[in-house]
Order: C-alpha cells, then structure tokens, then sequence
C-alpha cells in the first residue's frame, strides 16, 4: 500500500531505462514512451484521487523509521504537483516526435526525458532534505544531457553557462544542507522542522534559511539570480524549452514553498518581508525582458521569470488566500509554460524564423496555431474566464489584506505588461500581410496542435472549473500553513 | 609512424590486470562488513580494463571484450532498480533489505544478503560509466 508513493518516480525510472536499450529502434521508442506517459499520467490521476480522499501516502523506505530513513510524502500538494508534470509529459511526448530529427531521438532524448521526470516527481515527492539535493541533481544531469541534444554552437555556449551556475548553486546547496546538520543533526524535513521549532528558529537558523533561498532561487530565477536563464532555454529544441520552462524552476518554486513553509517560519518579518521585495523586483525585471525583445522564443522565456515573481509574493504574504494563489499559479503556470514554449517552438517551426520582425499574416495559413497563441497569452495575462486569473486573484486578495499595496499596484502592471509583450507576438506576427520570407506553402500543423491544444484545455477547465478545484487548493493552503500536521503524520508521536 | 615495441609492458599488463580485477572482485564482495563496495569494486575493475586497453589498444580490447558499455549502464541501472522492487513482492516497503546465513562448499557459513544485489547493480553501473567516459574521450580522432 504504502509502496504506491514511490511509483510516480519508480516509472520513468523504470522506462528510461528500457529506453536506454532499446534506442536504435526509434519507432518502438516512440510508441513505448507515448503508452508509458499516458498509462502513467493514468495512474498518477488515480493516485492523486486516492491522497485526496483517505490523506497523505506515506513510505518509509527500506522499513526504517521516519527521522532514521528516507521518507516519500505523497500528500495531496506534491501528488498535485506530480500529477500536473506528468499532463505536460504527454503533450511532450507526443509533440517530440515531430519537432526533434531521427538523430537526435536516438542520442538518448527518451532515456533523459524520462530521467528528468523522474527527478522532478522525486523533488517533489521527497521528505528529506539530503534526498531533494539528490533528485535535484538527477533532474539537472537530464537537463544536461536535453540541453546540449542538437550539438549546436549557440548550444554549447548557452549550456556552458546552464551547467556552471548549476555545479555552484548545487555546491551551495550542499554546504548548507551541512551548515544545518551542523545545527539540528537530521535532514528528515520533519525532524528539522520540529527542531527549529524548540529553539524558535535562533539567529543562525534565520542565517541557513536565507542561504537555502538563494539555493532554490538561483533554481527558480528569482532577481537578482535570473540573468542565466532566458538564453539557455531557448536554444535547445522547443520541446526540450517546453519541459525546462514548465518544470524546473517549478520545482525551485516548490522548494522554497516546502522549506518556508515547513521550516523556517518563526522570523517572517525578515524572511518573508525579504521575499515580498524580491518578488517585486522579479516581476518588474522579468517583464522588462520580455519587452526588450524581437525573439518570440526569448519573450516567452522571460515571461517564466514574472510569474515565479508572482508565486514568491504569495509565499512572502504568508496568508492562507496567498499560499492558495502561489498553488493555483503554480499548477497553473506549469501547464501554460509548457503550452507556450510548444506554441512559439510550432510558430519558429512554420515561419522559419523566430525574430518578429520578419513575420506576418501568419493567420492566413495558420488560423489553429494563432487563436491557440491568442487563447494562451489571455490565460498568462490572467483574463477572467481562464485559469490565469483565479491565482492572481487570491494573490491580490492576499495581498490587500496584508496591505501590501506596493506589490498589488506591481502585480496589476506586470499583468498588464505581461499582456502587452504576448500579445505583441499575435498582433505583429499573426495580423498583417503575408510576409515574403513565409515558405509559400503551408507546413502541416496538425501533429503540432494536438499535444498543444490538450494542455490549454487543462488550462481552460483549471478556469473555467475553478469551482471544483479551489476546495482542494484551499485546503492544501491549509494544510501548508499548519507545519505541525506535515510533522505529525510522520514522526507519528 | 614506427611501431614501438611494448613487450615488457603488454607482459606485466596480463599479470597486473589480473591482480587488479581479483583485488577488485575482493573489495566488491568486502562492502558489506569492511572498507569497499560496489563503487570503489567498479572503478577498480574499470581500471583494468583500461590498462588492458592502453597496452594493446581498443581494437584488441573489442575483440576480447565485445561489450556496449553503455548497455552495461542500463543492466546496473536496472539491477539495482529491480533488488528495490523485489521488495514489493514481499510486502515489503521499497528498498526493505534481507539476509540469510548458508553453509557453502568451500566458505563455510557466509552471510548472504539482498545488498549485495543492489551493490552489484551499482558496480556494472561504474564499470559502463568509467569505460563510457574514456572509450568515447579515447576513440575521438575528429
């Protein structure tokens, strides 16, 4: 029984390695990895409905005790977040084929595809915090090998780059992990939680937190540790771009969002003031990237950065409303990065250029593709009917209740900015006359618009639904805000 | 480009080897009560093969050792993957281990235990790893 919360990892583990075997026959390749990601993101709804109805699944494996083995928490927050990596899977798995060539999927993309699933379900799912350093670094090894996949020369600069500011932010996630066994002597998130507790989080504790946080934000792309990001996502192949942008920082976000809420939360006048400014300033310069730019790929990589700015302000507000806006964004963001990149990657793909100058009356040819683009850049600027809005929502609504007007009059503007830079893409690149550099005749896009189409219907029913899903995402916030339930169900005194 | 002749080096390589790949087998088998294991086993067999491979070059190797490395990653890989899962046949939480003392022919009563399994997962993971990395920086001529 308890065995079923390893499974989200156990999977792709499983599957990337058969993978591995079989990669000179690319067809069976393709077909095993589509049947493993459905079958799997199957499973996972399954599971995510059982952690909803009977509480959190937890496994303590090898059969040691909680503080002395490694803990899996499956509770209904991480079985969310695994679930919705596995829907943005899918529609990877399925738009790989038609965006990567024969040789690069034979160069192992589904082994490391499915590696780095494997890595972000283990970030998520894990209780321990040594542990999260590990899935860490197998989710960055993935990322590694799917970055330089292509062999390109930009691609080689751009993951030089990637790599280094990985190694060192991992080397300080190390140092700190030994910093706070120095102190608390555990790295069971629990045991540290209630430990900090008992000496009421003392100066050096406060100091440790902080050093965590610029771990996960160098992971997250929080200011003043963005500046590695938009190049290297946008060079490897849209589908790779796609996994980077909906996952990874994610799971930064997911860190910081565990530890500030679990751990260290007995000094928020410092910590948490602190991520209400930086939250701020993320979201000015973010959006700020995305208006400096022609490249279409480059605005929606810079589009990443605003949003993890609004999910840090809903973790520095530290109110039930914003902890509930940060997880409603946080789904939501997920599957809508996802959607964009394979939009833009498509767009680049059909229009033979990725520089918005050069386009133009691309809705002539490609009227599925713009209105996909359109319906997506409403559901980030956070139009009502879509799933954009609901989080900003609570996010402002927290954020006025703790009268924080700053941060709420710079959350609208982003939002608006936000809007403006997507926006641009469809008026400049879709509207007009048809341009010259066009190939004259249309590519077929209909292998391109399935997996892009069935994200945004997540992305519309997360809105249109809010209804049915804002009971769980509530009640989640609930659970978030009161550390000692986290605890109790797995120490079990 | 005139061909040295290595004698003496091939001679003393086809006994060092051997020493090397028997003192790794006894550090593999060693982890579980002393110093050693399956990584620090793996590298040491990997550093056999590599002297073998510096004294009569690869082609020779791939004859005698006709082995894609990289599919000895994923046969570690799986090993150890498998040993985890064995567990839940039992009931058992993922990665439960066991053993079981028995009276071998020649060692007496040894202790068996399911560790080594996943030891031996991590060994054939090293070994395809090690000889990956040189093979592939070794064969580049480009």
């Amino acid at each position: 029984m308890s065995n079923l919360a390893i499974l989200p990892i156990l999977i792709p583990f499983i599957a990337g390695i058969l993978l591995a075997f079989l990669n000179k026959h690319i067809p069976l390749v393709r077909s095993l990895a589509k049947i493993i990601t459905v079958a799997q993101l199957l499973f996972v709804s399954w599971l995510c409905y059982l952690v909803y109805q009977s509480g959190s699944i937890i496994l303590e494996t090898g059969a040691w005790k909680a503080p002395y083995g490694i803990i899996i928490v499956a509770d209904s927050l991480a079985m969310t977040l695994v679930l919705t990596t596995n829907i943005v899977a899918v529609a990877c798995v399925f738009f790989a084929p038609v965006s990567l060539t024969e040789k690069q999927e034979r160069f192992y993309f589904y082994p490391f595809f499915f590696l780095l699933i494997t890595g972000v379900s283990g970030a998520f799912l894990t209780g321990d915090l040594f542990n999260l350093f590990v899935f860490f670094e197998v989710l960055l090894m993935a990322s590694y090998g799917l970055i330089v996949l292509g062999n390109g020369k930009v691609q080689l600069r751009e993951s030089l780059k990637y790599v280094l500011i990985n190694v060192f932010s991992s080397m300080l996630f190390v140092t700190t992990i030994a910093f706070l066994y120095a102190i608390v002597g555990t790295v069971n998130m629990a045991q540290i939680a209630q430990r900090v507790q008992e000496v009421d989080q003392a100066g050096i504790l406060t100091v440790i937190g902080i050093l965590f946080f610029f771990v996960f934000a160098t992971k997250a792309a929080i200011f003043p540790l963005y500046y590695w990001l938009p190049n290297p996502y946008i060079v490897p192949n849209p589908v790779v771009s796609a996994l980077f942008g909906a996952l990874l920082t994610k799971v930064g976000i997911y860190a910081i969002l565990r530890t500030f809420t679990l751990i260290f939360v007995h000094d928020p006048n410092l910590t948490h003031t602190l991520f209400i400014y930086l939250a701020a300033l993320t979201m000015i310069f973010g959006v700020i990237g995305a208006l400096s730019t022609h490249n279409i790929k480059l605005i929606v990589a810079y589009n990443i950065i605003p949003a993890v700015g609004f999910m840090l302000m809903g973790i520095g507000l530290f109110t039930e409303t914003s902890i509930s806006g940060t997880l409603y964004y946080l789904v939501h963001d997920m599957i809508i990065k996802g959607s964009l990149f394979l939009i833009v990657g498509a767009i680049a793909y059909v229009a033979g250029t990725s520089d918005l100058r050069k386009m133009g009356g691309l809705i002539h040819h490609y009227p599925v593709l713009g209105w996909m683009l359109f319906i997506a850049s409403l559901v980030l600027a956070g139009i009502p009917p879509f799933s954009g809005f609901i989080g900003k929502l609570l996010l402002l609504q927290g954020g006025v209740a703790q009268e924080e007007l700053l941060i709420v009059i710079t959350g609208l503007i982003t939002s608006l900015l936000i809007l403006f830079s997507m926006i641009r893409i469809f008026v400049k690149g879709f509207w007009g006359e048809k341009s010259d550099v066009l190939p004259t005749k249309p590519v077929k896009t209909a292998p391109f618009t399935w997996p892009i189409a069935f994200l945004l219907t997540f992305s519309v029913l997360l809105g249109l639904g809010a209804e049915w899903v804002y009971p769980s995402v509530q009640s989640m916030a609930e659970y978030l805000m009161n550390p000692d339930l986290y605890i109790e169900s797995i120490l079990k005194e | 480009m005139t061909r040295t002749n290595d004698i003496i080096l091939r001679t003393t390589t086809s006994l060092i080897a051997f020493i090397l790949i028997g003192f790794s087998v006894y550090l593999f088998f060693s982890g579980h009560n002393n110093p050693g294991g399956g990584f620090i086993g793996g590298l040491m067999t990997a550093a056999a093969i590599i002297l073998m491979n510096m004294a009569y070059g690869s082609e020779a190797m791939a004859k005698v050792l006709p082995v894609n490395f990289r599919f000895v990653v994923a046969l570690g890989l799986a090993i150890a993957v498998l040993t985890g899962v064995g567990s839940f046949v039992f009931g058992q939480p993922f990665l439960s281990q066991t053993y079981a003392y028995f009276q071998l022919p020649i060692l007496g009563k040894t202790e068996l235990a399911t560790a080594l399994l996943f030891d031996l997962g991590v060994y054939l993971t090293v070994i395809g790893v090690t000889m990956t990395i040189i093979l592939t920086i070794a064969d580049d001529r480009g």
